[in-house]
């Protein structure tokens, strides 16, 4: 796994957990691995591991079953505002690249279509 | 809890480790993280009861390293040290009659987990597969601290994600892991706090994940300006 190691680890897991989520790789209800099984397979400190299940519990991604480990939430309507969520995050991104280079919105926009064609 | 009470030793001519005070409680995976010759493997040796120091103690959970806490700290040195005619099945016997606490059906785990053939000479090994066997020895054992002096060293990429995940698998909150190594950003994701010691001396622990929300610094950044005004043989 490869990591850009100024930003917090936990935080780029989150967006991977987040992604297949999104994409269903990881489906609706599903149960998640342990953290410690997380953390063998993401290469991750094991306290980083139980940190990306509590973010991801506090934001209602997922939920604990006492006994029974972590689940994805059933609610598609978190899921659709995490889809939404992500895609901003990606679009300020990419507006900010833009700006740098000190093209428009308009200009972007015109650019995306022509990428499109 | 592991403890280095301002402990110091002293070679003819030279101090390997000088005055260091600090401490590692369980549930964490420490990098410990210096130059070459800055005192790492000595402070290890002597909290694995190998060496005593010169003064001042380290402890392990209130007591002084004995014979009794080298059940507790299972501890990998850089040196090799198994016969030339051992197989990689003798090893793990070898520790078995040595660790009261070494458990073959780990070891055999770990062995398969990385593709080691118990029929194999230790002799005929690369350099990669023996990193691979001392380190499952060590972790075979079922100890409290668990010390791997440079695991990583002289291995290629595919030995050291599998020695990583050794080490990720034996972690948990009852347990004190220390690693050292050169190859820091190799350690990036899978230490919490790191340990630097400079010219034998404690020059600061920090946890890692803290300097990348707080200071937006990686390990390896930490490390070239703890380590900035260190010589490094001429080349900068």
């Amino acid at each position: 796994m490869q990591y850009d190691s100024k930003i917090p680890i936990y935080l780029q897991v989150i967006k991977f957990l987040k992604t297949d989520i999104i994409s269903g790789q990881i489906k609706c209800g599903q149960k998640l691995p342990s953290s410690r099984e997380l953390a063998v397979t993401y290469t991750i400190n094991p306290n980083t591991a139980a940190r990306v299940y509590q973010e991801l519990e506090r934001e209602g991604v997922c939920y604990t079953k006492r006994g029974m480990g972590t689940f994805v939430t059933e609610d598609e309507g978190v899921i659709t505002m995490l889809r939404e969520q992500m895609a901003e995050e990606a679009l300020d991104v990419f507006l900010k690249s833009m700006s740098e280079l000190g093209i428009s919105i308009d200009e972007a926009v015109e650019l995306l279509k022509q990428r499109e064609e | 809890m592991l403890e280095s009470i301002d402990v110091t030793k002293k070679f003819v001519g030279k101090t390997a480790v000088d005055g260091i005070t600090m401490q590692l409680e369980p549930g964490h995976i420490y990098a410990l993280l210096g130059p070459n010759g800055s005192g790492k493997t000595t402070w290890m040796k002597m909290a694995a009861g190998l060496i005593k120091p010169t003064s001042g103690q380290i402890r392990y959970n209130n007591q002084p390293i004995s014979i009794a806490t080298r059940n507790e700290i299972a501890y990998m040195s850089t040196e090799p040290y198994f016969y030339d005619w051992m197989t990689v099945g003798d090893v793990g016997k070898y520790y078995a009659d040595f660790f009261q606490d070494f458990s073959m059906e780990r070891y055999d785990y770990m062995l398969e987990k990385m593709d080691l053939d118990k029929k194999l000479k230790v002799k005929s090994l690369s350099s990669g597969m023996m990193a691979k066997l001392k380190v499952a020895a060590t972790m075979a054992r079922d100890a409290k601290v668990y010390m791997l002096d440079e695991p990583l060293n002289g291995i290629d990429l595919l030995a050291r994600d599998s020695v990583m995940n050794m080490i990720l698998m034996a972690a948990d909150e009852t347990k004190t892991l220390l690693v050292s190594s050169h190859l820091v950003e190799e350690l990036e994701s899978v230490v919490d706090k790191a340990i630097f010691i400079k010219r034998a001396q404690f020059a600061g622990m920090y946890d890692v994940e803290a300097l990348r929300t707080e200071e937006n610094t990686s390990l390896a950044d930490k490390y070239r300006q703890v380590f900035s005004d260190v010589e490094m043989g001429g080349i900068q």
